[in-house]
């Protein structure tokens, strides 16, 4: 029986092959080459190119091609592993559509907003980027000049943007996509513990006894981190996992304690488990007397919408008091969580009490260390940023921080979220080492670093990346360039804001990207662009480490990278093209030099000469350019955060390790930061040490439950939540080009329960229309795949260029954290 | 085959996004050298096609070839109702050591019996239980574009004079 099917299967596959091929089966298979020099692959190691996981990843070269990927067994990260993305990362450079020529739209030669696409030289999309952006400077100012980055920039690249705009354009509006990833983690740091990023690490994954999982589906996008939770939960019985989301996905899997929960009730049960750790009378009183400090948060802060949206018409305090708090005591504290029972916290989550319970007792058992997990579910919410501090009061009241398995855990989604967006800075309020533009003494920092005057950094925020669309539309953002991301697919409300601003004739819009992407298609010039181990780089994942690669391959003859388009682009503009003649009377010297030689080619990131670059590498920007820029720029920022608990190593270093996380002093990493003995920033004898603020304590808010932006109602009566999947790379621009990964998952679906479908007169497979106040978007119905959500929810991903589900959903934000709620609007669902 | 000759069909027809009416299905389906995004198939960006007929699993049991030794294969069978999860693992009902003289399914990997550290366990490692983390099962779809990834076997094959020595 057995043996007949394995004849006939290796039957079939023999001729199904040699059908495919349109050949006839070959004779003589046998041709084993074993010269060495024939089959030797160059080996090398770089860090993944999409989450913030940071598997760290071997690299096969041949030929000048990349041939293998797989895991790197001497990764503390990933041991080896990588996931269905990761072991796929060897196709994603060769799509056949890469870029190869700048095109503009042109006709009749000339550019021409409403023009055709049209190939031009390097020469010339330099040539009309420099009229566009002197025009705009000379008739508008900065403030009409923009960028929108990345936390896929490597660390350099972000380094070289933010100085680019804020020290030579003179502008605050640079804004990385990650505003959309994990900008309210970035709030709820800076707003709880003073500085940012987690204080554990990866280790916690190991130690931990209980794992909480809040809006964060690990399976598929973290999908390393979970198999190290997976081997924690299955190899020790004793831990338990407790997963918390909308509707059921694949997290769930593994979950002792499953939970769905009402959209943004999240609030209330993060209330709720502080009450019964008080009720119970559970907190840790001697950490939360030495370490801690309690305030009353200002509350109905609005949704971060247009100021003439009714919710912020009716708003009271989303003005400039919004992040604002005042101090109380524990007592306050105690009664203010005392509302949330769990009689009401059940009734209003929807969450049955006994898992509410079992949930709340995992935190307040002493014995028990717990490891808090969140990634999109709680940063992707118009209170993002109180979530945030909500989780640290847990763990704060409890003292379970900072110690092995003890982590409330942000995960960021993108392999620099950390570190270029985050601690580059590259964000329209920040500069590099969790310092603002605000401060006049952040500022004269950073102008001292960069050797220039006082006054050079503006001293007013610029746009964030959803007031950027705005302004776009407004016509008061006019010369804008698009790296390393997608956001005409990403962005919030799409029709009724980022397309018009992309294509108001008042704007001149460049876009650099690998492939022709859906941004590509809104711009007026297109960059083509190199991309991953097509150039050297750093990049900082989730756990503070820090990670680099060596260039490997050519890009495809014509594409360049983004930091060589940035500082190839900077030698067009004389200071005096940028700066005021009073800025110039500063410092007078630099009149006549182009922002190349003040920003790039100075003594400062130009001085490791082309010989510091290994002869055996590649390095194009570098002998281009004529000196090591990627250590330049790298050495030069590191200096804003050595010596200020951000510290980075030398920069060969990087290339020596699999990474290490900052601090790194004295040649030692840190794994937990905050704590006496395992962070040297911790003072002695202080047990714990929150430095971030200058009392060494960290804060716990009282904050309360607000409704969402946008809730189903009569008409609209679905919610609509969005996301991403394990197979595809956030908007898919690499993955649906890697043929393996678009037949696991080529299309974006929309998930619902089967009786919401019945209710509908919908089966699976139906053609349906998605609608909500702002647009629409076509789709099929999938009522048995592997997201299950309850009944009056419905999601959708966002990987699918060619069915937009931003066209939906509604750019509301956290007014705090600036950062789009992607999983809460209303819609309704018609067939079409 | 079926569905993508329906995809074609559909491939002429262009709705609306902003508004639908018959009329527009038919005027919108001219495109210039403006609609550059591959993957949308020259479709205006306020514009949609209509969605192709969900795929199926492809589901033969005919082995795929891998693109690389460490390329973990894709699965040539249909997974519906396979249940993974913390108590089954339906995968390894067949694809287990125990299991496979019985299934005629490949063996996992050496690989997947070891822990972190490279040592080998009576058991898969927890590690890899979950399959679906790197096996994917293939949807009878065409892929939107052409990847010119090229086999390092080709690769080799492609210099002739050094292979003519052995």
């Amino acid at each position: 029986m057995t043996i007949n099917r394995r004849e006939f299967i290796k039957a079939n596959a023999i001729a199904a092959a040699a059908a495919v091929a349109g050949v006839s089966v070959p004779a003589a298979a046998s041709n084993l080459i074993t010269s060495s020099d024939m089959t030797k692959l160059k080996w090398d190691k770089a860090p993944c190119r999409f989450c913030g996981t940071g598997c760290s990843v071997n690299v096969g070269v041949m030929d000048g091609k990349i041939v293998a990927t797989h895991g790197d067994i001497k990764s503390p990260v990933n041991k080896g592993l990588n996931c269905v993305k990761g072991y796929f990362l060897s196709k994603i450079m060769y799509g056949k559509d890469r870029l190869t020529t700048p095109l503009l739209r042109m006709t009749n030669g000339e550019y021409d907003k409403n023009g055709e696409f049209t190939p031009i030289s390097w020469d010339q999309a330099f040539d009309v980027m420099e009229e566009k952006a002197k025009t705009t400077l000379k008739e508008k100012g900065p403030t009409a000049v923009g960028m929108f980055g990345s936390g896929q920039w490597t660390v350099q690249e972000g380094y070289a943007a933010l100085k680019l705009m804020k020290a030579g354009f003179r502008t605050n509006n640079i804004d990385p996509n990650a505003r959309h990833c994990m900008a309210s983690a970035v709030g709820g740091f800076m707003r709880t513990f003073g500085i940012d990023e987690p204080m554990g690490c990866y280790d916690d994954l190991e130690a931990a006894d209980a794992f909480v999982l809040w809006g964060s589906n690990m399976a598929e996008m973290h999908p390393i981190l979970w198999t190290r939770l997976t081997d924690r939960r299955l190899s020790s019985p004793h831990v338990k996992v407790a997963v918390l989301s909308t509707f059921e996905h694949r997290s769930f899997d593994l979950a002792d304690n499953g939970m769905i929960f009402t959209p943004q009730t999240d609030l209330a049960i993060l209330n709720y488990i502080a009450n019964y750790i008080i009720q119970t009378d559970r907190v840790n009183k001697d950490f939360v007397s030495k370490h801690t400090n309690f305030r009353l948060g200002e509350t109905d802060i609005g949704y971060g919408l247009r100021p003439e949206h009714p919710l912020e018409q009716k708003a009271k305090n989303n003005g400039k008091t919004k992040g604002s708090s005042t101090a109380i005591n524990f007592e306050d504290y105690a009664k203010f969580v005392s509302s949330y029972t769990v009689e009401y916290t059940s009734k209003l989550s929807g969450v049955p009490e006994h898992k509410l319970k079992e949930l709340a007792e995992m935190y307040a058992d002493p014995k028990v260390k717990v490891t808090s997990f969140w990634t999109m579910g709680f940063n992707q919410h118009t209170r993002g940023v109180w979530a945030n501090n909500l989780v640290y009061n847990i763990h704060l009241l409890t003292g379970k921080i900072s110690t092995p398995g003890n982590s409330p855990f942000s995960l960021t989604g993108q392999p620099s979220a950390c570190g270029t967006a985050r601690e580059v800075g590259t964000f329209s309020h920040r500069l590099p080492a969790d310092m603002v533009v605000k401060n006049p003494k952040h500022r004269a920092i950073a102008e001292k670093i960069w050797q220039l005057p006082e006054g050079t950094v503006p001293s007013t925020p610029g746009y964030h990346a959803v007031l950027q669309n705005r302004m776009l539309k407004d016509g008061k953002l006019n010369f804008y360039w698009v790296q390393c991301n997608n956001n005409m697919q990403a962005g919030a409300n799409m029709m009724e804001e980022t397309y018009p601003g992309y294509r108001n004739p008042k704007n001149f819009i460049v876009v650099s990207d690998p492939y022709p992407t859906v941004t590509a298609q809104a711009a007026d010039l297109i960059l083509p662009t190199a991309m991953w181990v097509e150039k050297e780089g750093v990049y900082g994942n989730a756990e503070r480490r820090t990670q680099s690669w060596y260039q490997m391959v050519e890009a495809p003859e014509g594409a360049k990278s983004d930091l060589w388009q940035l500082v190839e682009f900077s030698k067009r503009f004389k200071v005096e093209d940028v700066w005021t003649e009073e800025l110039i009377a500063k410092q007078p010297e630099v009149r006549g030099k182009s922002l190349f030689e003040v920003l790039y080619k100075n003594d400062s990131v130009g001085k490791f000469p082309l010989t510091e670059v290994p002869e055996d590498r590649l390095n194009d920007e570098s002998r281009d350019f004529g000196f090591y820029i990627q250590k330049g720029l790298f050495e030069e920022y590191a200096s804003f955060g050595r010596g200020h608990a951000h510290d980075l190593a030398p920069y060969e270093t990087y290339h020596k390790e699999r990474g290490l996380r900052w601090p790194v002093v004295d040649g030692k990493e840190t794994k937990w930061r905050f704590k006496e003995g395992s962070d040297p920033y911790a003072k002695k004898g202080s047990g714990w040490d929150f430095y971030g603020k200058p009392d060494g304590r960290a804060i716990i808010f009282a904050l309360p439950y607000e409704p969402a932006a946008e809730e189903p109602d009569d008409e609209y009566d679905l919610w609509l939540s969005t996301g991403r999947v394990l197979e595809h790379w956030h908007s898919g621009s690499m993955t649906q080009r890697v043929p393996e990964l678009y037949k696991a998952m080529p299309d974006a679906l929309v998930y619902m329960h089967p009786d919401d479908a019945k209710a509908r007169n919908m089966r699976r497979g139906d053609l349906v229309k998605l609608v909500s106040r702002r647009g629409e978007v076509q789709t099929r119905v999938e009522t048995r795949g592997r997201n299950k959500p309850p009944k009056g929810l419905v999601f959708m991903p966002w990987f699918d260029a060619s069915r937009l589900v931003n066209k939906v959903t509604l750019d509301a934000t956290d007014p705090l954290s600036k950062e789009t709620d992607y999983k809460k609007c209303a819609i309704k669902i018609v067939k079409v | 085959m079926r569905h993508l000759l329906n995809r074609k069909i559909f491939k002429t027809m262009v709705v609306s996004t902003i508004a639908v009416s018959s009329l527009m299905l038919s005027l919108a389906a001219t495109s210039t050298e403006n609609e550059v995004a591959t993957l949308r198939d020259q479709t205006k960006l306020v514009e949609q096609q209509k969605p192709n007929l969900i795929p199926k699993v492809v589901n033969k049991d005919i082995k795929q070839g891998r693109n690389y030794p460490m390329q973990p294969p894709v699965i040539p069978h249909t997974t519906r109702s396979y249940e993974v999860n913390k108590n089954n693992n339906k995968c390894m009902s067949c694809h287990s050591r125990q299991r496979t003289e019985e299934s005629q399914a490949p063996m996992v990997s050496v690989t997947h019996y070891m822990n972190r550290d490279g040592n080998f366990l009576a058991e898969i490692s927890p590690r890899r239980y979950f399959c679906n983390q790197c096996h994917v099962t293939q949807l009878d779809a065409k892929p939107l574009v052409e990847n010119t990834f090229i086999d390092m076997h080709s690769m080799m094959k492609q210099k002739p004079s050094k292979t003519a020595q052995h």
